[in-house]
């Protein structure tokens, strides 16, 4: 894509509001973007420092800090907070900064519904939050919620269920946006096969958004009346079914978990041909198999659920269609390592993060292959071998992508070139605790050692206390990134258009100016 | 030749898949079962052919970070667009490494979902937070909780080295007892919410579920004392529940089962008793 087009004469008509209503009546899209960011950096920590809590428990056997009832509060409440507070609103806030950028448009397509999909989030972890402090506490089941252990809990219940059904209303909502952005604003030119891959995974993810957010809404809301208005949906002894739950949970979690990654592909297939300096090889493949990984996973739910007794039929179509998932994923991993092949590497921060994503997300697709495989799921089922899977796939999967974004844009978004040595540091730091902190788990979901779990036979000792070791430092190591945000943000020196030293920047987002102009583009560029 | 000696590295790395495997602090146990062998196997197969494929891809990205370095002064041969023909070998060479591990998967799968012919039923049921243990048409049941010494340690703030406690967290009062070289069926269900029966050394996990029973079953080759844990979050304690198996030989089983028949006659013989005094 070559953009011709003059967008500076377009610079200096920028009608900022100011104040706090720039903020809380925001229609631009860089103003929503941003506020998405901080409010997931935010719950970032917050999630982290449940998650510090759970590795101080865990650190040595014996119960030294937490009641058991308050750990469960702990770990359910860790993975709400990470997976709709954290990681899906980073997607959305860089999804509301670069989209626009990316196709030429001057902002989203929807400008106030993106204002409330955005300000129903703090609403909505306020209520998940301090269901905590509720005299029951918050949610203890898991964040799968499991009938009828969830309807166990107590009447912070219907806040955690509301938490959950304005988190979803807020995600339909952007992704409403970003699929009629995407199909009505792109530059003339713009085909659908050009659309620069971050919008096509970004595309694809919100139709999954849309497909399963109601089926959890319908799915919690069920659960609200089994708890307060005497239905039976899931409760066997008014002869409800509780494993339906299941199968109709996993039918949104598991898209859910490509909703959690597709984005992270995107942003890599950003990445790696910049810093490569090659085009990214395969496009049409790397297209094709994001739509396939999509369409698949709407038809491997019930892997999640192996142990619950399903008819030998159901467990072989599951285990070969979860199985299945392996090759367009497989595909994507071949056609990242082909944009590199005789390509003229360059190791910036974001290309740094790319590669760890590159491979340690890999590490996470090979234990997730192992899991497909049902007689061998059965010993690694709801063990520390699954955290360790979902981790490896989410945390230096997603959650490092969402780091290399930042690092990729970031120069775009505040015009200043950051401190790139602190953010090497950050880099290694980074890669080298998260592996400390999760490898070892493999180990000890292998050796027996049961998730969810507040105290453990001492076997199971010194790999926890190396995993937790590696937790303090990963948690820790992400001020710095913090920091180095910060810095960039209050000065620097100034980043050029291009900003980074490749021929590969040749999306739109580069054609602008550093910072980007406050209405992306007034006039439509031309693509070629 | 380069597939010759990769096959013979792989086949290499097999054989002493085995011997790496005996220490069981960081993998799967062998387990002492027709059924955990067989899963063993599919296991350290299945991790294998992964290590196989990282070594390759793997490769390939650490070769060209290091050799396609623009530090060292690569030029980018930006002709490298497409090829459907690699497209097409990536895409079908892992089918058929997937289609060559599904087969001895769904082997074992048939295997485990097999049921019939048990020469022993038990009927396992979990509570918050114990299980149940009754063994059907033999008048015999109880249930098994976590052990007091353990109880005891796991308490908050409880001032207890749990070092010092022999099988913290994996004992407890009255274990289930199987006798060795039987098919034994466990029939599982819930009492309250979800629990899951997990004994590694046998290959079996299944839930139990309020409202469901579920099936699974073990014959077990040697005589010995197991243990497992509950595996589905089923509350408060549910890391305070664990499984105990003792499998005793045939003439031991039926000794102990006596045993318990007495005992569990006496008991009813004194309720009786005390019912009829009343």
């Amino acid at each position: 894509m070559h953009a011709v087009t003059d967008t500076h004469a377009v610079d200096h008509h920028d009608h900022k509001p100011h104040g706090i209503g720039r903020w809380l009546f925001a229609t631009n899209h860089k103003d929503i973007g941003t506020m998405y960011l901080v409010f997931s950096c935010v719950m970032f920590f917050l999630g982290g420092a449940m998650a510090l809590g759970i590795r101080l428990e865990l650190f040595q056997p014996g119960m030294q800090f937490f009641d058991p009832g308050f750990y469960n509060q702990l770990v359910t409440n860790h993975a709400l907070v990470m997976i709709f507070g954290a990681v899906m609103p980073a997607f959305v806030g860089l999804a509301n900064w670069m989209i626009p950028l990316q196709i030429g448009a001057p902002d989203m397509a929807l400008p106030r519904m993106n204002n409330y999909s955005f300000w129903i989030l703090p609403f909505a972890f306020t209520l998940l939050l301090a269901s905590l402090f509720t005299p029951s506490g918050g949610a203890a089941g898991g964040w799968t919620l499991y009938p009828p252990l969830s309807l166990q809990s107590g009447n912070s219940f219907p806040m955690t269920i509301f938490a959950i059904h304005l988190m979803g209303a807020s995600s339909i909502m952007g992704a409403i946006n970003v699929i009629v952005t995407i199909m009505n604003m792109r530059a003339p030119g713009m085909t659908l096969l050009k659309l620069p891959l971050f919008c096509w995974a970004w595309l694809i993810t919100a139709y999954l958004l849309i497909a399963v957010m109601p089926v959890l809404a319908g799915a919690v809301t069920m659960l609200l009346t089994d708890h307060y208005f005497g239905t039976s949906f899931f409760n066997p002894a008014g002869g409800g079914d509780p494993v339906m739950f299941q199968h109709i949970f996993w039918f949104f979690g598991h898209p859910e978990v490509y909703i959690l990654i597709l984005p992270a592909f995107g942003i890599v297939s950003e990445i790696i041909p910049t810093f490569s300096r090659k085009p990214l090889f395969g496009y049409d493949a790397m297209v094709y198999a994001t739509a396939s990984i999509a369409f698949l996973s709407f038809i491997v739910w019930a892997h999640h659920m192996f142990t619950v007794g399903m008819p030998l039929a159901g467990q072989m179509f599951f285990m070969m269609s979860t199985m299945l998932i392996a090759v367009p994923t497989g595909v994507k991993v071949f056609n990242w390592t082909s944009t590199m092949w005789k390509g003229s590497l360059s190791f910036e921060p974001p290309m740094l993060f790319a590669l760890a994503f590159l491979f340690l997300f890999t590490i996470g697709g090979f234990s997730g292959l192992m899991l497909a495989f049902v007689p061998a799921d059965y010993q690694y089922q709801d063990t520390y071998f699954v955290v360790a899977h979902f981790h490896y796939v989410l945390v230096p999967g997603a959650v490092f992508a969402i780091m290399a974004a930042v690092y990729y844009w970031l120069p775009k978004w505040t015009g200043t070139m950051y401190d790139m040595t602190l953010a090497k540091w950050h880099f290694w730091v980074s890669t080298i605790s998260v592996n400390i902190l999760f490898f070892p788990q493999h180990f000890l979901g292998l050796a027996g050692m049961p998730r969810r779990i507040p105290d453990y036979n001492v076997q199971f000792t010194d790999w926890n206390m190396v995993s937790s070791v590696g937790g303090f430092i990963f948690g820790f190591s992400q001020l710095l990134f913090v920091w180095v945000i910060l810095k960039a943000v209050r000065g620097g020196a100034p980043a050029t258009d291009r900003v980074w030293d490749s021929d590969m920047t040749t999306g739109l987002e580069w054609t602008v100016a550093s910072p980007a102009p406050y209405h992306s583009f007034e006039t439509p560029p031309e693509v070629h | 030749m380069f597939n010759r000696k990769f096959a013979s590295v792989l086949g290499g790395l097999l054989a002493v898949a085995p011997a790496f495997a005996y220490e069981s602090s960081y993998n799967l146990p062998v387990g002492v079962t027709p059924v955990s062998r067989d899963v063993f196997h599919l296991h350290m197969t299945v991790f294998w052919v992964c290590v196989a494929i990282a070594v390759v891809v793997f490769g390939v990205m650490i070769y060209s970070i290091i050799k396609f370095r623009k530090s060292t002064g690569a030029v980018a041969d930006k002709t490298l667009l497409h090829s459907t023909k690699v497209e097409i070998i990536w895409t079908t060479i892992p089918v058929l490494i997937l289609i060559g591990l599904a087969i001895p998967a769904a082997r074992t799968l048939v295997t485990i979902e097999d049921t019939r012919n048990a020469e022993l039923t038990v009927k396992v049921t979990g509570y918050q937070w114990k299980w149940q243990y009754e063994y059907l048409g033999k008048d015999v049941s109880f249930y098994s909780t976590l052990a007091a010494d353990s109880n005891e340690a796991r308490q908050l703030h409880s001032g207890i080295d749990v070092k010092g406690v022999k099988d913290y967290l994996l004992n407890v009062d009255h274990p289930l007892v199987v006798p060795v070289d039987t098919k034994v069926r466990v029939l599982l269900t819930g009492n309250d919410v979800i629990h899951s029966w997990w004994m590694p050394d046998f290959g079996v996990k299944k839930d139990a579920i309020p409202g469901f029973i579920n099936e699974a079953w073990f014959k077990v080759e040697k005589t010995g004392h197991y243990t497992g844990q509950c595996t589905e979050l089923c509350g408060r304690d549910h890391g305070f529940m664990p499984i105990v198996v003792d499998v005793l030989s045939k003439e031991d089983f039926a000794k102990w089962l006596a045993d318990q028949q007495a005992a569990h006659k006496a008991a009813a013989m004194a309720m009786n008793t005390a019912a009829q005094a009343n």
